[in-house]
């Protein structure tokens, strides 16, 4: 584990993300230098192996579990009893692994909802407090660093996000002549990753949001070829955990602890929006800048945002039809 | 079912026996599927964090290997057209070494997408009926069915062409000629299917271009008689298998050829994405001229495109395309200069710049062309075994009929013809 941060040495509260953020960002930039270098032979010259911490042998779990996983079937097809059994072994796997008790839910989609989500830009500041709440409350890899919101430092006067800067520092936001505009899956209601998925690990709910089945995904990352907003990470590696930082309730087609060689991304907080809370971004953000609810709710705020702001959504002429809206401020005009 | 018993057993047998020269080939071989095994474990063990890949850049070496392979795969039909549809003698006695080359391809691709999902002991969810398959819509899914459908072709119609002369009959074209108007057909496929897999994705402006399934058969079509070119002076040099000089120069016009349609495609797509540069264009301009200081991918595509040129010329000027020599050094240059165009630069290019914009380079590691070599040779293997029985049975030295009986050897009609045109 050289260069990795280790959870166990320090907690992910202890250091600040945008901290964390950097460090991967030089380390980056570090491999970026040394890849160039070595291109002209082919090879990069670091290979780094990373040994896992004393892993049990099937994969952390007992046999029978390990079968278990190993046969289970596709969501759509698995009755009520192997769905109970599925969690049962979450649950289990969890408390070999991370030495917690975890729960463990299959939170099915609220009748008439449909979400989505819309994002203040002349709000935001840049302060990626969204990103530190989904963390801590999604279970991402903390040494694997898996981000789900993405905020974009852009140019005033710019929208192009070639510009953007992916890494700025959080410390002295927000800057003069610079806006921030957070990215994460945008739930495209004609989502091309689901299209792309040759299993059907991921599909579109009831309720509007794209969700994935990490035990039926096979790890091809199609999807991530085909996601137009860099929303989907793959986990490169094992994903680890402190036991002090895993958060324990958890929802299946949610923030439940995944394994490594499937693709994850930002499930709208299932876990948490399918029992009316908020997602865990709209709740960290200190501006107020997010505004998360059901479009088919009439009275809902971001019924409101829609019928009364300018709103945009990113690369439209694509036709996805992302249920991510951005808007300013200023109202808009009525005739 | 008694004889194609004997048929297997005798083909097994002529696998393991050999000179000393084949016994260090195929262990050489051996060696490299042991690194292979020794590499994917660690892959396998420790996750996919051993390659070069991130989230920027998700798909590298593996898929580049993957693509190229289903080129040469589909190469395979240039031999099968004028052998069936053309009739020509020369080509149809070699046109069985095409086919094992079509089919060890189609195992070298398929073993590059098996080390690059990352959870391979769920490969079974792709099986129709067992697991769940997005079918008509994923790409992928398609990929599978086309490339298992002419897996099975390339293995089904020259066994049962072998079958026949080991029995010493020869069948009529007619009795299988549907086959293999399907197999042509279904090359064309499983390549145009594998550039889908690249074109389908609006996400990715670089590879969403209507031209990306013609460049990759023109660029298969020069690779791979490249490499057919190569194989069969190998296949004369080392067997006494009659191999007549027309079919080498047949795939040195084709190769030529595609090589001139494959260069005017880049040409093409290297106006419209120049000639005013719009967003769209980041890619081929990180490609060929670097972006914001980041230019990994440069020094390998002009790389790539001096090695096209100088085999192009070599190749039009008639008296270097005659002379073996300089063939040779054309076919070696126009394959590896289209490897790396169609892998490294059609593949990565494609993720640089991610769809918001950052930059984020990209190289193999070594523990990932340490998984890649044995799969390699492993195709080589499969490829020796397969020709290695061809010719035996060809050439009448194993077999079930009379002539084997009476102890003089048979050769096949075909076989007869062609050593009769080669020694012309
Ligand atoms: S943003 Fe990407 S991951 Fe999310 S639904 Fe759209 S295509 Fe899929
Ligand atoms: S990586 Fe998983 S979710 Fe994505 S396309 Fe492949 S199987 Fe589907």
């Amino acid at each position: 584990m050289t260069e990795q941060q280790h959870p166990d040495d320090k907690s992910l509260d202890e250091q600040t993300l945008p901290d964390l953020a950097k460090r991967h960002f030089f380390k980056k930039l570090g491999m970026v230098g040394a890849t160039g270098a070595a291109a002209a032979t082919g090879v990069s010259s670091a290979v780094e192996i990373i040994k896992e911490p004393n892993k049990p042998s099937w994969g952390g779990a007992t046999f029978s579990d390990a079968m278990g996983d190993f046969f289970q079937d596709h969501y759509s097809r698995m009755s009520d009893e192997e769905m109970n059994e599925a969690l049962e072994r979450i649950k289990r796997k969890a408390k070999q692994k991370f030495g917690v008790d975890i729960n463990c839910e299959d939170t099915k989609p609220m009748p008439d909802t449909y979400f989505g989500y819309a994002l203040n830009i002349s709000k935001c500041r840049g302060y990626r407090e969204c990103v530190e709440g989904c963390i801590r409350e999604n279970n991402q890899g903390r040494d694997s660093q898996v981000q789900y919101i993405r905020v974009l430092e852009m140019d005033e006067g710019d929208s192009n996000l070639e510009h953007s800067d992916h890494y700025y520092d959080p410390a002295t936001v927000p800057v003069a002549g610079k806006y921030y505009m957070p990215v994460q899956c945008q739930q495209c209601d004609n989502a091309p990753c689901v299209k792309a998925c040759p299993v059907e690990a991921t599909w579109m709910d009831k309720d509007g949001i794209v969700v994935i089945d990490y035990n039926w995904c096979i790890g091809c990352r199609m999807c991530m070829s085909a996601c137009p907003y860099w929303a989907r990470h793959f986990n490169w590696t094992e994903p680890q955990i402190a036991a002090q930082d895993l958060n324990p309730n958890t929802n299946y087609l949610g923030n439940r602890p995944r394994m490594k060689g499937v693709v994850e991304k930002c499930h709208f907080c299932t876990q948490r929006t399918r029992k009316g809370r908020q997602p865990a971004c709209m709740e960290a953000c200190p501006t107020g800048a997010r505004v998360f609810g059901n479009l088919l709710d009439p009275e809902s705020e971001i019924r409101w945002i829609l019928e009364n702001k300018t709103v945009f959504r990113l690369k439209e002429e694509l036709g996805t039809e992302p249920k991510f809206w951005y808007y300013t401020d200023e109202a808009r005009a009525r005739t | 079912m008694k004889v194609f018993y004997a048929f297997v057993m005798d083909g097994m047998k002529t696998a393991l026996r050999g000179g000393p020269l084949y016994y260090m080939w195929m262990l050489f071989l051996l060696v490299l599927i042991g690194i292979t095994a020794w590499s994917y474990s660690h892959q396998w063990t420790e996750g996919m964090v051993i390659t070069g890949l991130s989230d920027q850049v998700s798909w590298g070496f593996y898929i580049a290997n993957f693509a190229f392979f289903v080129g040469i795969a589909a190469a395979g039909v240039l031999l099968t057209v004028p052998a069936y549809i053309f009739h020509r003698k020369d080509v149809k006695s070699v046109v069985i070494i095409g086919e094992a080359m079509a089919l060890s391809a189609v195992v070298v691709a398929m073993g590059f997408v098996a080390v690059d999902i990352g959870r391979l002991d769920r490969a079974w969810h792709v099986i129709p009926g067992l697991g769940k398959f997005n079918w008509p819509n994923s790409m992928l899914a398609w990929d599978i069915v086309v490339l298992n459908v002419y897996l099975f072709l390339n293995l089904f119609i020259p066994m049962y062409i072998l079958f026949k002369h080991y029995q010493g009959k020869e069948t009529p074209v007619r009795k299988y000629f549907f086959w293999v108007v399907i197999a042509c057909f279904w090359a064309i496929s499983i390549h145009t299917v594998t550039a889908w897999l690249l074109s389908s994705n609006v996400a990715r402006p670089f590879w969403h271009t209507a031209l990306m399934a013609p460049r990759f058969i023109s660029s298969a079509f020069t690779a791979g008689p490249a490499l057919m070119i190569i194989i069969l002076q190998a296949v004369r040099r080392y067997t006494d298998y009659p191999v007549s000089q027309s079919v080498i120069k047949m795939l040195a016009i084709i190769m030529t050829i595609s090589l001139q349609i494959s260069l005017y495609f880049v040409a093409a797509e290297l106006f419209t994405d120049f000639y005013f540069e719009g967003a769209h264009a980041a890619s081929m301009h990180y490609l060929f001229l670097g972006l914001d200081g980041f230019d990994g991918l440069k020094s390998w595509i002009w790389t790539a495109v001096g090695l096209n040129l100088v085999a192009l010329t070599l190749l039009m000027v008639h008296k270097t395309r005659e002379n073996r020599v300089t063939l040779n050094i054309a076919c070696v240059l126009g394959f590896v200069g289209i490897w790396i165009e169609k892998g490294m630069g059609l593949v990565v290019t494609g993720f640089i710049p991610t769809p918001l914009g950052e930059i984020f380079e990209y190289s193999p590691t070594l523990m990932e062309i340490g998984v890649s070599v044995g799969i390699y040779a492993l195709g080589a293997f499969v490829f020796t075994i397969l020709t290695k029985v061809a010719i035996e049975v060809e050439l009448g030295r194993i077999g079930k009929h009379k002539n084997i009986l009476k102890g003089v050897g048979n050769i096949s009609d075909t076989v007869k013809q062609v050593k009769t045109a080669a020694a012309k």
